[in-house]
């Protein structure tokens, strides 16, 4: 499902003194299995944006399309299109309220009226794509596992809807490494596997180098920049100037290169990183 | 969807009233219940009004958000005045139609009751209207406080009433996203009958009561490893202080209490 958004503008409490315009005029469009990555500085518009791609915001001018239907028209099942735009919160761990994480998992199939085998088999579809072992964790309550853990179900909860688009957003927040690795490896997979779209909104530009194969930078509600993570990362000094980092090994790339050494300007991963000093390293150790 | 209730209506601009202390405000708010209750003919409350319309323009206050006041009590304010338009007796007979008896006397008391409550309505709202919740809950605990001598917990209590006030935009803000989160997973919360309804509030209601919990046991440990101990021997970061404004608002509402009083011993 491609989502189009023209010309949204969102303005929280319209017509009084707390009036604060969240998105100024913003407009791009997402194909079908692409990984996008949101990035901005905190209050930048981008949780407010999201909210807007599944209809749970009704945006004050401008159009969201998805699948050339507008979201916010007026014979527009916004319930059945919200099971295909599938959002996860920040923090997603604080809306779980079952006695066990399978009927957790449960409750987005049972919303949606499907029997009780079919939702039995996506529980066990959601908890495999967030490796969550089905025996070990299904009948166990989601209040007594770790974050990181119950961060998962959450996610699952949304995946066990099969949502064609999956939003995220900032799904690694407040995680140590290794429940980061985790989200990031799974949607890595989920991406990979399933040829989901995944619109991901987080302030970690290392996430992004890793995974997006595009960009979308805000600032101030407004888009200022959308391309490839190259594209992006080379511009340094617009980051900055929005109050935003480029990833670790772009930094020390940059450095190095002023320090004269042969390096391409285009390195945002640390594998490549890697790889070109390894490369430096024989060629000097050579002569 | 939950934006558009306001809580605690404080209204955040800088202007003379705002400025005033808080403990000012409460007495002269309740000085000003006790003058609408004397007031016996529609020229007091023509005073009044002025009195109030001029506080509403140095507030900076659009009258627009006053009205808005009325508006939850808008149901009582015409169950007001029609029980006393229809049951009042008096002799100038206005309309008279099978049961219905509209007399002058009727309809002047009707209004005036109204007005009364009206009046009510808007003079507490103009307090909270202009002054933040803390800074409220700050001058309820110094005016209660001569009353620690019989044990009244007159510092307890305001901070309860500033942690409960400072709490409900917060758990407005999480129902507001947990409700959306669910939502984005299939949830209707807003058709069914009333049990379907009812049933429907869980999955909104465990997250809401879990992090309600989890936030009051982080407060309570905040607190505590800050060396929260209670109101003994605690000093303020904002003193009060009474300044010239303080006694201006004083005399004008003396002012218009003197006027008031007038009114009643010679019309």
């Amino acid at each position: 499902m491609p989502i189009e958004v023209s010309h949204l503008t969102h303005c929280y409490s319209e017509g009084s003194a707390l009036r604060t315009v969240a998105l100024d005029d913003v407009s791009f469009r997402i194909e079908n299995g692409e990984f996008v990555g949101i990035i901005g500085h905190t209050g930048s518009g981008k949780s407010t944006l999201v909210q807007h791609l599944n209809g749970l915001l009704k945006p004050t001018s401008g159009q969201v399309l998805v699948d050339g239907e507008d979201l916010n028209g007026e014979h527009v099942n916004r319930r059945a299109l919200r099971q295909h735009i599938g959002l996860v919160f920040q923090y997603p761990e604080y809306q779980l309220f079952e006695e066990t994480v399978a009927k957790d998992i449960a409750f987005g199939p049972k919303n949606q009226g499907l029997t009780a085998a079919e939702i039995d088999e996506r529980v066990r579809y959601a908890m495999e794509c967030v490796h969550l072992d089905y025996q070990k964790y299904a009948e166990r309550s989601p209040f007594e596992l770790s974050g990181g853990q119950m961060r998962r179900v959450a996610i699952a909860g949304v995946l066990a809807m099969k949502p064609s688009v999956l939003i995220l957003d900032e799904p690694t927040a407040g995680l140590d490494p290794r429940g980061r690795d985790r989200i990031l490896g799974m949607l890595e997979e989920l991406h990979a596997r399933e040829n989901v779209t995944i619109l991901m909104v987080s302030h970690s530009m290392d996430d992004m180098a890793r995974l997006a194969s595009r960009l979308i930078v805000m600032s101030d509600g407004k888009v200022v920049a959308d391309g490839t993570p190259r594209e992006i990362f080379m511009q340094e000094d617009m980051m900055t100037s929005i109050g935003l980092d480029i990833p670790e090994a772009a930094r020390l790339c940059a450095r190095l290169r002023a320090k004269g050494y042969d390096l391409p300007a285009d390195l945002f991963r640390p594998e490549q990183l890697k790889e070109q000093l390894l490369r430096i390293w024989k060629e000097g150790s050579a002569c | 969807m939950l934006n558009n209730i306001t809580m605690g209506q404080y209204y955040p601009v800088d202007s003379k009233v705002h400025r005033l202390d808080p403990r000012i405000k409460l007495i002269l708010t309740i000085v000003f219940i006790v003058i609408v209750f004397m007031a016996k003919t529609f020229l007091g409350y023509a005073v009044i009004l002025g009195f109030v319309w001029l506080t509403a323009r140095l507030a900076n206050v659009p009258f627009r958000m006053l009205l808005r006041g009325l508006k939850p009590l808008r149901i009582i304010i015409i169950l007001t005045f029609l029980l006393n338009l229809f049951f009042t007796t008096g002799e100038t007979v206005w309309v008279q139609f099978w049961v219905i008896r509209i007399t002058k006397e009727g309809f002047l008391q009707a209004a005036f009751y109204s007005l009364r409550l009206i009046f009510l309505v808007i003079g507490t709202s103009l307090l909270t209207l202009t002054t933040s919740p803390v800074s409220l809950s700050d001058g309820i605990e110094i005016l209660l406080s001569p009353l620690k001598v019989i044990h009244f917990p007159a510092h307890e209590l305001a901070m309860m009433m500033t942690i409960a006030l400072r709490f409900i935009p917060t758990l407005l803000e999480e129902t507001d996203k947990i409700m959306k989160a669910q939502m984005a997973r299939g949830a209707d919360f807003e058709s069914g009958n009333l049990l379907s309804r009812a049933k429907a509030m869980v999955p909104l209601l465990v997250p809401l009561f879990v992090s309600a919990f989890r936030r009051a046991g982080d407060l309570a440990m905040a607190m505590e490893s800050r060396c929260y101990h209670g109101g003994e021997g605690r000093t303020r970061l904002r003193v009060l202080k009474l300044t010239r404004n303080d006694w201006i608002a004083c005399g004008a509402m003396a002012a218009l209490l003197a006027l008031i009083i007038l009114e009643g011993i010679f019309l």
